[in-house]
């Protein structure tokens, strides 16, 4: 890192008492990034980006929701017919949150495929678990806010998992709720939480870039970084290119938002909540039907509570389940297969989840399960010892610049004219 | 740009298997196509009128329509005269006045639409034991939305298959989970007569009242469309534009 200068005495007087201009310089302008990054490599900061958008937006919906039983489904109807642009601010809030898990699902598979959970980035992984953990608990409280049917419904059955708990369950329910069924008091405390979770994301996403920045980014052909000449600066190349990828995604959020507002929506959420009526089929949104699937398909009730919650923290012990030493799956024969089979099974379980009961869709179901969690019980520990990995090119430069003459670098040009 | 197709298609996917997978049963619906369908579509501002027409004299006598204020019909048309008459029409309690006691008062604009019963219990009682719901959000509650309304609407029939028995007070409808629906068919060839001169058949009054029921859930789809199109376009142009910078700035790292 060059020292920070400038001619600038008020920047000069700043940066003596708060070095902050110097730490931007470090970590914003000169950060050395792989030359070789391609777009998949956008979804940290489109999904960064879309925090900033869910607060925003949320902090002007609080200013005129209410979380009160009686009040909270006419006060998200008055936001939308009454407050300026409310419809915007509510569409754009409700679709965000679509809209943020496509972009973390996305990200997510991004470091699956090109093995960015490898030792030295460990803990950026979990710290990037923890986010998303922290983002369905987000989303399932607001999903309560507007307090319409499946609101109301979809907390009770989340909330009800919690009594398959031995001994302490149902005294859990019961504490959750703050009461004895899903009600005014858990429509307050869910509120509360929902407003303070995404700052916890805002600080978790702090320590994540920390971590990032420490141990720097992974690359597409998942070999470390050995000269200058394998890196540029983060800018100018990678803000441009952030912002072009935040342009494309404004295009295909707004496009929801715009011409197909309800598009991820339950119908039945304009309902408002009615404890006295079950709605006929209770589904989730779309972004936990997976892990939905894999709790409907255990038959015993804390069995498959059980297994929901390993399917995230399996996650946890992917950098030590995964017994190969090379990162990016491009030299994986195997792996690169069996990775796109896993994301199938992934869509598998989504579909199931939105099901109704069937016998041939619990099948289905239970097979997905097994495998999903073969995939990294099973698979994963294995294939690293047999797997014949492809040679690994000498450097990043090496193949980008020589324009790929090795064995690997027909493939390895990730960054060709986009 | 090869490779941001993937991650849209993906992402184009996720959403399509969602909704796929919400899909599920459920009967045909007719799709009878509706002005305000699609990227270009708009309310059909006569259709808007005549559909209120429609609510007014048929469906207000037993459905409430809590949410909108009589203040803005304006948007679909109607004078601050007629408002003001139109909301003077029925009575509400109001009060308590200087001496505590309640009492009754013609509607105003600033009103929401009156309901045609004091409170659930008349109206289930006065409905053979099932209230109609309010009206002011059903085109977003049901799935199908205003085809769901549609097709309930005309899909009365006299006779019930011979395995369906339909309770007494109760109707045959081919789309109505359960098929027996507490609401009497409430239109008919000529139910109501249009000002406008357009001949009043069963769909054409169908689809007027749901045109409007469909405003009345989303007042907003017209302005929503317009801002809509306009964002879009500024968008295409801008992110074209920093695709040129991206790659001008790139040029020499290739
Ligand atoms: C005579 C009273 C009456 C009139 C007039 C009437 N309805 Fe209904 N409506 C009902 C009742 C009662 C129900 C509840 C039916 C049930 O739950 O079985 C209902 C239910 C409905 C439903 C909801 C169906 C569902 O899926 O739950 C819609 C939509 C509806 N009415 C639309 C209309 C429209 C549009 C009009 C005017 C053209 C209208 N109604 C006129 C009594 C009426
Ligand atoms: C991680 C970021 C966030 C996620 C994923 C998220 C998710 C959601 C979801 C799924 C809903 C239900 C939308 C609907 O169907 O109407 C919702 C509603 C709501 N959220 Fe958030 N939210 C986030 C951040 C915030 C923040 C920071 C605030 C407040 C400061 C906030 C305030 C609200 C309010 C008031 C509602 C109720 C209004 C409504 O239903 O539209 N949200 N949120």
């Amino acid at each position: 890192m060059s020292a920070y200068k400038t001619n600038n005495k008020v920047v000069a007087w700043i940066e003596e008492r708060l070095p902050i201009f110097s730490m931007l310089q470090h970590s914003a302008v000169e950060y050395p990034t792989p030359r070789n990054l391609n777009y998949w490599w956008n979804f940290g900061s489109l999904a960064g980006f879309m925090l900033v958008v869910m607060i925003l937006t949320g902090v002007f919906l609080v200013m005129n929701y209410t979380p009160n039983t009686h009040m909270a489904f006419e006060s998200v109807d008055r936001i939308m017919r009454d407050v300026n642009y409310g419809w915007l601010l509510r569409y754009l809030h409700s679709n965000g949150a679509s809209m943020f898990f496509i972009l973390v699902y996305i990200h997510i598979m991004r470091g699956m495929y090109y093995g960015s959970y490898k030792a030295p980035r460990e803990l950026l992984w979990w710290v990037g678990i923890a986010i998303y953990l922290a983002m369905m608990a987000t989303g399932f409280l607001g999903y309560v806010l507007p307090w319409g049917q499946m609101s109301f419904w979809g907390a009770t059955v989340i909330t009800n998992l919690f009594s398959a708990i031995p001994v302490v369950g149902p005294h859990i329910v019961t504490w959750l709720w703050g009461g004895f069924s899903v009600g005014n008091p858990t429509l307050n405390r869910f509120f509360s939480l929902h407003y303070l979770f995404p700052f916890v994301i805002f600080a978790l996403v702090f320590v994540h870039l920390w971590a990032l920045h420490t141990v720097k980014s992974n690359n597409p052909l998942g070999i470390d970084v050995k000269s200058p000449q394998d890196t540029i600066p983060f800018h100018p190349y990678y803000t441009i290119k952030d912002l072009f990828g935040i342009g494309v995604f404004l295009m295909f959020y707004l496009s929801f938002v715009f011409f197909a507002p309800n598009f991820f929506g339950e119908p039945d959420n304009y309902i408002p909540a009615n404890p006295m009526m079950t709605p006929p089929h209770i589904v989730p949104e779309w972004y936990y039907l997976p892990f939905y699937a894999i709790l409907r398909s255990i038959p015993d009730k804390l069995g498959g509570v059980v297994a929901m919650f390993s399917a995230i923290l399996v996650l946890l012990f992917l950098p030590w389940l995964d017994s190969s030493k090379v990162r990016s799956g491009k030299f994986r024969p195997i792996f690169k297969q069996l990775f796109w089979l896993f994301l199938a099974d992934c869509f598998v379980l989504g579909w199931v989840g939105a099901q109704v009961p069937s016998p041939n869709v619990t099948l289905i179901g239970r097979f997905a399960t097994v495998y999903y969690f073969a995939h990294f019980l099973v698979i994963l520990p294995l294939l690293g010892k047999f797997e014949k990995a492809r040679p690994l090119p000498a450097s990043i430069s090496a193949p980008v610049l020589k324009g790929g003459g090795m064995a690997a670098g027909a493939h390895a040009q990730p960054m060709e004219k986009a | 740009m090869r490779k941001l197709i993937l991650p849209l298609l993906a992402a184009a996917f996720l959403a399509g298997a969602g909704s796929a997978a919400r899909a599920h049963e459920g009967p045909e619906l007719l799709h009878p196509g509706f002005s305000f369908e699609g990227v270009m579509g708009r309310y059909d501002p006569a259709a808007l009128k005549r559909g209120f027409q429609v609510f007014h004299e048929v469906c207000s006598n037993c459905h409430s329509l809590n949410r909108v204020a009589y203040r803005s019909l304006a948007a679909i048309g109607l004078t601050p005269a007629q408002i003001k008459s139109l909301a003077a029409e029925r009575e509400i309690q109001d009060g308590p006045n200087d001496e505590g006691q309640m009492f009754m008062r013609p509607g105003r604009p600033s009103d929401a639409y009156i309901p045609p019963f004091p409170n659930k219990q008349a109206a289930a009682a006065a409905n053979g034991g099932a209230a109609p719901p309010d009206l002011s959000l059903m085109a977003k509650a049901r799935k199908g939305g205003p085809n769901y309304i549609y097709s309930l609407m005309l899909g009365f029939e006299d006779t019930p298959p011979a395995d369906v028995k339909i309770p007494d007070g109760k109707f045959y409808n081919t789309v109505f989970p359960g098929h027996a629906i507490s609401m009497p068919p409430p239109i008919q060839d000529d139910v109501v007569t249009y000002a406008d001169g357009t001949k009043a058949t069963k769909e054409q009054i169908t689809r007027d009242v749901v045109t409007f029921l469909n405003w009345a859930a989303e007042p907003e789809l017209d302005e929503r469309k317009s801002l809509g199109l306009e964002v879009l376009a500024f968008l295409a142009v801008l992110t074209a534009l920093l695709y040129a910078l991206k790659r001008q700035i790139w040029k020499d790292v290739h």
